[in-house]
């Protein structure tokens, strides 16, 4: 067992990025990119008060912030992910693992995408323990512990959901697991951009998911090795 | 059109369908699945197994409409009409998500877990022991129970965790039990001294964000799922699927789960046990050397 863990880790160190945007080698050459807005008036996010832990705190020279509606320059919205909801052929899940952190009581990424079926690595590089609760409904609920120094979790996800991440030691810690049935996601990053690669030509709706409020799709039809430029803009709410 | 999935729903005009309305803007969340479904139940082919008994959904169902429907509600969600006086809120028989189990967490429960959890009740709630109806009754109430969830027709309960022989109860044993409490940070939640009342105690929330309270041993009442070492072993094993408390199982190995059962009584100070008179015989000689729990013994650099 220990091996085997091993094993994984080995894989994983050699896979090394830790935000696998595109999890699949391009089978088309048509691509969707775009940015990601808002209009009207996001939530403060707050500063995380981490004094509770100590080992997290010291780890920050300035508080961390709630991530729920985190927004950038020129009104971009981060952490939306954007992906392919229609017009796709089936395709097979990636091989290549994707990776979770917990590290300074947060969790890295804030929303990691991936596919049904994908192996999920998920770590603990911390000094205190968490407890890693997904809660899923779709799939089924589960909830580790995981203090330091403890073997990955070596998990994966059945069906296709938004799954909010949560460690009841430490509340503030939130994040989400997006799995998806296609290959083809895009997180946006500060500048509220994306970018969907490798597209055949086709139909496809393309859907924006964003933590607090949801999901907005459209529909996009690609020729040959063309790249289309669409943009999602989100009402913002003030709570 | 998840909505016109809903509407449909609707139309097919079940009462057992009146709690929907309450799963809309969570079904939002979810990316092209089927919600699972529920509408009517089919009873016909359900059954349960415990032991040598075998119970029907069908018998079950008459008996659910009479001692369950109150708190568990018509639709099986947990919202009967008792529902809002009660804390800890009835069990939603519709996600399928049970404390007490033998199996993984993440996975479903035996139907021994379901059939014993009926005939012990929930102490510190308001699920009363229901060992006045026969054991044939319990059955059929379990295998009633299973037809809430679709994932009982596609799932198998997880394995059953094997409890090994009981380790002698020394004080080797309970003091690293208790360097496992600390280590595990079981006192973030239980507190330094197990009274529930440790630094996250006070913001634990259910799966359905409902607050939470973690067990306080002092008061020595019956762990939620039994009252044995075992039950006490398999409950931080498996643990308690729903609410904030963890499964161990990846992180014990060997002797430890047992070494944790052995400290964790010797917090139920008002409980007589062995572990009990053990430790306090300990503390009496050697209370100087005793580390306290909690951050301090954390920082310490232990």
């Amino acid at each position: 067992m220990r091996l085997k863990y091993l094993a994984a880790l080995a894989l994983t160190a050699l896979v090394g990025s830790s935000v696998v945007l595109f999890a699949k080698a391009p089978a088309g050459g048509g691509s969707i990119t775009g940015k990601v807005t808002y209009t009207g008036t996001p939530p403060k996010m707050k500063p995380i008060d981490m004094s509770k832990e100590p080992s997290c705190a010291k780890q920050h020279a300035t508080p961390v912030m709630t991530q729920n509606v985190t927004t950038g320059p020129g009104n971009s919205l981060q952490w939306v992910v954007v992906y392919i909801s229609a017009g796709e052929e089936g395709s097979t899940a990636t091989s290549q693992p994707v990776r979770y952190d917990q590290k300074g009581c947060e969790y890295l990424p804030h929303v990691l995408p991936m596919e049904v079926g994908q192996q999920l690595m998920i770590y603990n590089d911390d000094q205190t323990s968490h407890n890693i609760h997904p809660l899923a409904k779709v799939n089924s609920e589960w909830n580790k512990s995981q203090p330091p120094g403890s073997p990955a979790i070596d998990t994966k996800w059945e069906k296709a959901e938004f799954i909010p991440v949560k460690c009841n030691i430490h509340p503030w810690m939130h994040g989400y697991f997006v799995v998806l049935k296609t290959p083809h996601y895009s997180v946006t990053g500060d500048d509220g951009s994306f970018d969907l690669k490798g597209l055949p030509a086709g139909k496809y709706t393309v859907t924006a998911w964003q933590e607090q409020y949801g999901t907005q799709s459209q529909d996009v039809t690609i020729a040959g090795n063309e790249s289309k430029a669409i943009n999602f803009v989100f009402k913002a709410m003030p709570y | 059109m998840i909505s016109s999935k809903f509407v449909a729903a609707f139309a097919l005009g079940s009462i057992a369908l009146l709690s929907v309305g309450a799963g809309v803007s969570r079904a939002q969340s979810h990316v092209d699945t089927p919600d699972p479904s529920l509408g009517t139940p089919s009873v016909n082919t359900e059954e349960s197994h415990i032991g040598n008994l075998t119970g029907h959904a069908l018998e079950g169902k008459h008996l659910y409409r009479r001692y369950c429907i109150g708190c568990h509600g018509p639709a099986g969600d947990g919202n009967g009409m008792n529902a809002q006086w009660i804390d800890p809120k009835p069990r939603d028989f519709t996600e399928a998500t049970f404390k007490c189990r033998s199996t993984p967490t993440g996975t479903l429960p035996t139907d021994q877990d379901l059939y014993n959890a009926i005939t012990r009740g929930f102490v510190t709630t308001n699920m009363p022991s229901w060992r006045p109806l026969t054991e044939q009754q319990r059955a059929d109430l379990v295998a009633f129970v299973k037809t809430w969830s679709p994932r009982w027709a596609k799932e198998k309960p997880g394995d059953v965790l094997v409890i090994p022989a009981e380790t002698p109860v020394t004080i080797e044993s309970i003091l690293h039990g208790r360097e496992l409490f600390q280590k595990l940070e079981c006192w973030k939640c239980h507190g330094p001294a197990g009274h529930g009342d440790g630094p996250s105690a006070g913001t634990l929330t259910d799966s359905k964000d409902n607050p939470i309270r973690p067990y306080n041993f002092s008061t020595g009442t019956r762990f939620m799922c039994g009252e044995t070492n075992q039950d006490l072993y398999r409950i931080f094993m498996t643990g308690l699927d729903g609410s904030p408390m963890p499964s161990f199982h990846d992180t014990l190995q060997g002797n430890d789960p047992w070494d944790l059962v052995h400290f964790l009584r010797t917090l139920q100070v008002s409980l007589p046990s062995k572990e009990n008179d053990l430790w306090r015989s300990y503390v009496a000689s050697h209370g100087k050397d005793i580390k306290p729990i909690g951050p301090d013994a954390a920082n310490g650099g232990q």
